[in-house]
């Protein structure tokens, strides 16, 4: 018989290990997927994680796509990183994504077409304050009426989603666009145009933004109180009341900075890559960053990491997609399993398993 | 059976309730050989077993927690008629229709007596009973025990307490580290030559000190707060004074407002401005930190989960409440080999056994962590220390150095309230005496001179507990 163990100390070996254990799996489980398909597993696997970075024929266009789809992933899992390792669940940051985007888009468009170098950074503030609007909301009615978080935050994407439909459709919409949803172009707008840094890179100020965050959060875990009383929330909410925490000011602080990290990466999107505010500009990235920080161990170099590899399925997803005729249900089914099974041999990091040899009983 | 806190007695017994199972060894049970695999088979052979942490649903009624015990309940009425029968025999009085969360502690102690009678026990466990009772709840359960014995039902007793022992009991068997050390008549033993064979040294009592008291450090008047605790106690117009170099001893049974007294003198729980002042300091509308900068540390009850992390380092947990006093804050920036340095000393200074700084909290045993989590509050030379419980489930030289800390520390200065439920820890080390009894706080008295019978009623007599005895007796 096996039993399971709580181990003394959690172990680093396999803290450090069960994602890439993760990714293991999740590659023998999808290829026996895909193969249920009627594809090549070891083909799909390798469209999926090797050709987008050295096919000839495919990585001049995909490599740049990498830091392009990650930026955003990271930009809004080390924000919701944060909250989760406090116990404050944040599953709404798709919505304070949109209003981000919002926000900004509306402040570039109001400048339109005024050439100034202020435009652009007050774009930023913009985005930035629109995202931490929005997740004031579950907030303020978590610290004051003891409403779930969870559920209010993420009902509030699908508010966030009709705003975002009625401002394509009305206030923001193109004058000039012949009466088509969609507002105008920004990034055919020089002064509020989030572009490539680097031809060929994909870096954008969205990338850099990302890196600041990472850095910031590292710093914040690791040297400062603040981080030190996010995380021993999270571990022990009466030890954290015993060391002066206050509760409430940690929800609105923890929402706030996810909040505005994951409207930033609204504005970056939509003056850049998506351009233009449109019915169809949310895309799940504020979904996908939950698993992108729980996969990065909600640790900011490990969410560096995972919005890379997370990034990479999306990439090599779509490479497979029309490749090899994968439906792309069966991208969103491989890209689930990476949570699945994470969470899964997570256990591996607190608990062991042992063979108990059972004697005979009397 | 006798044994200080971490000899062996509870694990002994689990084995023979059938929770744990031994590696070796035979067990006969009234002549037969006796191995239960399980608690339920314990049960039908005629154990029964009243633990030291009882196992009730507060919201639930005293019948539908005893028929949860029970392996084939009979319908309730006829469970409610037959718990009054036994109640009343036994001298024991319940109300089966009551929600337990309702009881005091020494009524919940009877329902799961009750639970045990029920089954018509040839054997009874009783795991450290006294613990929750009062001076008067202990005489009126010792009634019931010594019926229960002249009907023929064997009584194994475990406590650490000598003057039960020497009371209740016929035979005493006494386990240190794991192993028998010897058997006697306790009546015939001195409470001295028992704690010897117990503890296996020659214990010296701690030295008080006779300084002259200074000012007063710590005043608490009118002090009325909402526990935050489910089914917690409200504590109603508490009011006392702690001069620096006095203890103050702060007993109760279980749940009378110790735990939200502790809250609401460390900050967590906030009352009016003017309820507690520090050095003459209005601060009852204060946080922990705001207390702590002004002098005041304490150490909470509950060693992991409250007083630490238990998944965080030693490091880190000397950070949680030694960053203000300390310094080991700078700007907002944890000063790390700072913290590591104040962690060392406290593990150094205290004699905490662990294998060094980094390991978790959870990973040192009850008595070492208590080490750690007094060391790291009196090492901030504070003006003020409140503990509760300071040597709950501690090993007793590991108790005798952490009462002999704060009671240095009184020496130097500090004015130091301890909450406790041991009586004689109490008696021991505190110059003034007061009681908590259902959230209201007895006037402080000199410990010196107070008798039992004196305590017992300052601690709230038998608790509504009246008894039928006098009818049987």
């Amino acid at each position: 018989m096996f039993i399971l163990e709580k181990r003394p100390s959690p172990s680093r070996f396999w803290t450090a290990a069960t994602p890439v254990l993760a990714v293991v799996l999740t590659m023998i489980a999808g290829g026996i997927l895909f193969a249920l398909l009627g594809k090549n597993p070891v083909e799909a696997i390798r469209t999926i994680f090797w050709d987008p970075l050295f096919n000839p024929q495919f990585a001049a266009y995909s490599r740049p796509q990498l830091l392009v789809k990650a930026a955003p992933l990271i930009l809004i899992a080390i924000g919701l990183s944060l909250g989760f390792r406090a116990g404050i669940w944040n599953i709404g940051a798709e919505g304070q994504y949109i209003m981000g985007a919002i926000f900004g888009a509306a402040v570039g468009l109001a400048f339109y077409p005024a050439d100034s170098v202020f435009v652009f950074p007050l774009m930023v503030v913009a985005g930035a304050f629109g995202g931490w609007l929005w997740a004031m909301i579950p907030a303020i009615l978590r610290t004051r009426f003891r409403t779930n978080e969870i559920l209010v935050s993420l009902l509030l994407v699908y508010v966030a989603q009709s705003i975002l439909s009625s401002m394509a459709l009305g206030a923001l919409r193109n004058p000039e666009g012949g009466g088509f949803p969609g507002s105008r172009n920004l990034s055919q707008y020089p002064a509020a145009a989030n572009l490539e840094l680097v031809p060929g890179t994909g870096l954008h100020w969205g990338v850099i933004a990302a890196f600041i965050a990472v850095i910031a959060a590292y710093i914040l875990l690791q040297r400062h109180i603040l981080g030190f009383q996010i995380r021993l929330s999270g571990e022990a909410p009466r030890a954290a009341r015993f060391a002066g925490v206050r509760p409430n000011s940690l929800v609105i602080l923890c929402m706030g900075i996810s909040g505005a990290l994951a409207g930033l990466a609204g504005l970056f999107e939509v003056s850049g890559p998506a351009g233009q505010i449109s019915i169809d500009f949310a895309s799940g990235y504020g979904f996908t960053a939950i698993i992108v920080a729980f996969l990065g161990r909600l640790n900011p170099i490990g969410i560096l990491l995972a919005g890379l590899l997370m990034a990479l399925t999306y990439i090599g997803g779509e490479l497979a997609q029309f490749m090899l005729g994968l439906p792309s249900a069966a991208i969103q089914a491989f890209q689930g399993m990476l949570l699945f099974f994470l969470l899964a041999v997570d256990m591996l990091s607190n608990y062991r398993i042992r063979l108990l040899l059972r004697r005979a009983a009397p | 059976m006798l044994g200080e806190n971490g000899a062996g007695k509870s694990t002994l017994v689990k084995m023979i309730y059938g929770l744990v199972k031994p590696d070796s060894g035979q067990m006969t049970l009234r002549g037969a050989p006796y191995a239960p695999p399980k608690p339920s088979i314990a049960r039908q052979q005629g154990v029964a077993m009243v633990f030291q942490h009882f196992s009730l649903f507060e919201a639930l009624n005293v019948a539908e927690n005893v028929a949860l015990g029970m392996e084939n309940p009979p319908p309730m009425a006829e469970l409610a008629t037959r718990i009054r029968a036994v109640s009343e025999e036994y001298g024991l009085p319940l109300d089966p229709d009551r929600l337990v969360g309702d009881l005091s502690a020494g009524e919940r102690q009877r329902v799961e007596i009750i639970r045990c009678l029920l089954q018509d026990p040839k054997l009874l466990i009783m795991d450290e009973p006294t613990s929750v009772l009062t001076p008067q709840e202990v005489e009126i359960l010792f009634q019931t025990l010594r019926q229960l014995s002249r009907e023929g039902t064997a009584i194994l007793y475990i406590s650490h307490k000598l003057e039960e022992i020497r009371a209740l009991c016929d035979a005493a068997t006494i386990l240190r580290r794991g192993k028998v050390v010897g058997t006697c008549t306790p009546r015939e033993k001195s409470a001295r030559e028992l704690a010897e064979m117990m503890v296996g040294q020659t214990l010296t009592p701690p030295a008080r000190s006779e300084k002259p008291k200074g000012a007063v450090a710590l005043e608490v008047k009118g002090l009325s707060v909402k526990s935050p605790i489910p089914f917690g106690t409200t504590l109603k117009d508490v009011g006392f004074a702690v001069r620096r170099g006095e203890i103050l001893g702060i007993a109760g049974v279980a749940g009378n407002g110790q735990d939200e007294l502790l809250l609401a003198l460390s900050g967590e729980l906030r009352s009016t401005r003017g309820a507690v002042a520090i050095d003459g300091k209005p601060m009852g509308d204060q946080g922990p930190n705001e207390r702590r900068r002004a002098g005041l540390v304490a150490a909470p009850e509950e060693r992991l989960g409250h007083a630490a992390a238990p998944d965080m380092s030693l490091t880190e947990n000397a950070l949680l409440s030694g960053a203000i006093r300390k310094g080991l804050v700078k700007r907002g920036f944890i000063d790390w080999p700072a913290t590591r340095s104040f962690a060392e000393e406290v593990v150094k200074e205290f004699d905490v056994r662990t294998p060094g700084i980094h390991v978790a909290a959870r990973a040192l045993s009850g008595g070492n962590l208590q080490k750690f989590v007094i060391g790291r509050e009196i090492s901030q030379s504070p003006t003020v220390i409140v503990v509760n419980q300071p040597t709950w489930g501690v090993d007793a030289s590991a108790a005798a150095s952490i009462r002999q800390a704060i009671i240095d520390r009184a020496a130097d200065g500090a004015a130091v309230v301890v909450i406790s439920q041991d009586l004689d820890e109490l008696l021991e080390i505190a110059d003034n005496f007061a009681a908590l009894n259902g959230g209201r706080l007895t006037a402080p008295r000199p410990t010196q001179g107070l008798t039992v019978d004196e305590i017992g009623l300052m601690m709230g007599g038998s608790h509504g507990m009246e008894v039928a005895h006098h009818v049987h007796s």
